[in-house]
């Protein structure tokens, strides 16, 4: 690699020169076909749920001789939906989804924070030897612990309950380590500085930094929940009736019992699941994205 | 919480002081203890024993509600040397990884440096190449099924309108694990286009300019010279995250092909939920799931590896 020249200030000839590159015809060709690689890749991503949707509102009879007819002849969309809503407790899956996901983000910030708070700012003799294991554990998929976890709950004559649903990830080494780093910058003197008012470190980790910390909550929150929302190997393993299901656990039920009868009433049951958090994404964009992609850029 | 509370009154003498410091620092170390507890019990009860519980059960021929067992040493790995479904699952898995990584690597740094330029329609396209990250896989993993369905599905009426025969995806076991990386695929790109979006922001502009001055103001000679060696770090990042996710791969086949068809879709994890919790096997699910967990250390192990290296040209 050549060495970077010395930092360019954009004079006014640049900025003529950069506008004399706009008008070049390659740059007008080059601007063509970067929209059209754009809009042929945005096809192949948006192609399931147009189709959905579409499915969603044709009459029954209509998908079987649909083919690529994107326009449904008549709109059959309150019967799909009506029947989705009707035929499976979609709504109840859903219902378990928000009690599932809100209580494992409780217990998560519950352990995390104070935890993350004693990682970064506190002495105490096993501090390394927490961290080192938030580490290793960070490497550690879910699906390893789910057969001695299996086992135990089974034992416990807890399975196909909530709590299973929940338990094994009350424990979140990402949102500990995550706060960590983000306590880990905040000034000592200030910490200082309230202890000498009297505060305990209890109250200064609720009243101090907490607030302090609320963007890293906002987005681990938004990823916590999009993780369990979606979800499906150890839901699988440990609910067996149809009363605790969550969203994806409700939406294979919901395929077994249409038995590929009815794609309309199917699609329409895989837009309501799939809607919360989509709608939720086209509200609330940015902290959606800085949520999930948090993983990558920690 | 009194007890935790530090010494409000400032000690004059220095010998006070050195005892407030002491005081405050027994008051700091039990607030640690304290803060710590919770996590810790969690990490050994939900963690560390049933990581050893999987490593001791994978030396065991335990069958669940089995009253008797034993220790057959290394059997359960001695079997899984002549089981083809654990070979076909290894191999499955990773042509499934061989066709997602570089799949969604590609698009997505094609992507991004094309929305990277786009001024009005840069939030568009973003928000259109995340949709996918966010949604239920399952829900959409139905869909999929349906759109590439050989008889009903738009892609198959598309290929008979162009005189092409229907392809059964799902149903060929030839194409059953290219139609999985594609929905793989299909999910992943958005986003590793944020993770490469990111990546490119913090390129200088000055390097650009320089490049320009140097005379390579081609779009192609700029991507060369500039924005590809700027970019390493953030695609070793992006290959190693998007190796770990495939890797992982379980939702696609549990929800479409369940293995199908001729176990031409069979994948580790998935072959570590059947013996698992669907036949029960539990000693030898054990040993499959230490495979999986080695290999995905390995991988992690990789990542920390390339990242301290922080790859710079």
């Amino acid at each position: 690699m050549t060495a970077p020249s010395p930092a360019l200030k954009p004079t006014a000839g640049a900025l003529f020169k950069e506008r004399l590159r706009l008008l070049r015809p390659d740059r007008i060709v080059g601007g063509l076909v970067a929209h059209l690689v754009l809009i042929a890749g945005a096809l192949f991503v948006l192609l399931p749920f147009v189709w959905m949707l579409l499915t969603s509102v044709r009459k029954p009879d209509e998908v079987f001789t649909a083919g690529f007819n994107p326009i449904p002849d008549s709109f059959h969309g309150v019967e799909n939906y009506g029947h989705a809503l009707n035929q499976s407790p979609l709504l109840q899956f859903m219902g378990n989804g928000v009690i599932v996901c809100a209580g494992i983000l409780v217990v998560q910030l519950l352990v995390a924070l104070p935890a993350a708070y004693a990682l970064a700012k506190l002495e105490f003799r096993i501090r390394p030897l927490l961290f080192v294991l938030v580490l290793l554990g960070l490497t550690v998929p879910p699906q390893v612990t789910a057969l001695p976890l299996y086992m135990g709950l089974a034992s416990l004559d807890l399975l196909d309950t909530y709590f299973a649903i929940m338990v094994p990830f009350f424990l979140s080494v990402f949102a500990i380590f995550l706060f960590r780093q983000f306590f880990k910058t905040f000034p000592m003197e200030i910490i200082h500085a309230a202890r000498l008012d009297g505060f305990t470190e209890l109250e200064i980790l609720i009243r101090i930094l907490v607030p302090s910390a609320l963007p890293a909550i906002a987005a681990f929150s938004v990823f916590s929940i999009t993780s369990h929302w979606n979800d499906l190997y150890w839901p699988l393993v440990v609910t067996t009736s149809p009363e605790h299901a969550t969203p994806p656990l409700g939406m294979m039920i919901f395929r077994d019992q249409e038995t590929g009868s009815n794609y309309g009433a199917l699609m329409a049951g895989a837009a309501i699941i799939t809607a919360p958090l989509v709608i939720t994404f086209l509200i609330a964009q940015r902290q959606f994205v800085r949520g999930i992609t948090m993983t990558g850029v920690k | 919480m009194t007890v935790l509370a530090a010494p409000s009154t400032p000690a004059p003498a220095p010998a006070a002081a050195t005892v407030r410091r002491a005081v405050q620092s027994r008051v700091e170390a039990r607030a640690g203890y304290l803060f710590a507890t919770p996590a810790l019990v969690l990490i050994v009860t939900i963690l560390l024993a049933p990581i050893a519980v999987v490593i001791a059960l994978a030396f065991t021929d335990y069958q669940l509600g089995a009253v008797e067992w034993a220790w057959i040493g290394l059997g359960n790995y001695e079997r899984m040397l002549d089981d083809p479904v654990f070979w076909r699952s290894l191999a499955n898995t990773f042509i499934y990884v061989a066709i997602v990584v570089p799949g969604s690597v590609v698009f997505a740094l094609v992507v991004a440096i094309l929305v990277n330029e786009r001024k009005k329609t840069r939030t568009l396209y973003q928000i259109i190449y995340f949709l996918p990250v966010t949604t239920t896989l399952i829900a959409m993993s139905v869909v999929w099924h349906f759109v590439l369905n050989p008889q009903i599905g738009p892609i198959a009426a598309l290929l008979r309108s162009l005189g092409l025969p229907a392809m059964d995806v799902f149903g060929d076991p030839d194409l059953v694990l290219a139609g999985l990386a594609t929905i793989g695929i299909w999910q992943l790109v958005g986003f590793n286009m944020v993770l490469f979006l990111a990546g490119l922001t913090a390129i200088p502009r000055d390097l650009y300019d320089a490049a320009d001055i140097d005379g390579a103001d081609h779009p192609w000679d700029r991507f060369v010279r500039v924005t590809w060696p700027m970019l390493g770090p953030t695609t070793v990042f992006v290959v190693v995250t998007t190796t770990i996710t495939a890797f992982r791969v379980f939702d696609t086949v549990a929800v479409i092909t369940r293995g199908g068809p001729l176990g031409r879709s069979e994948v580790l994890l998935y072959a570590m939920y059947l013996e698992g919790f669907q036949y029960f096997d539990i000693g030898y699910a054990a040993a499959l799931t230490v495979v999986f967990l080695v290999t995905v250390v390995a991988l992690a192990v990789m990542q920390a590896f390339f990242l301290d290296r922080k790859v710079h040209y």
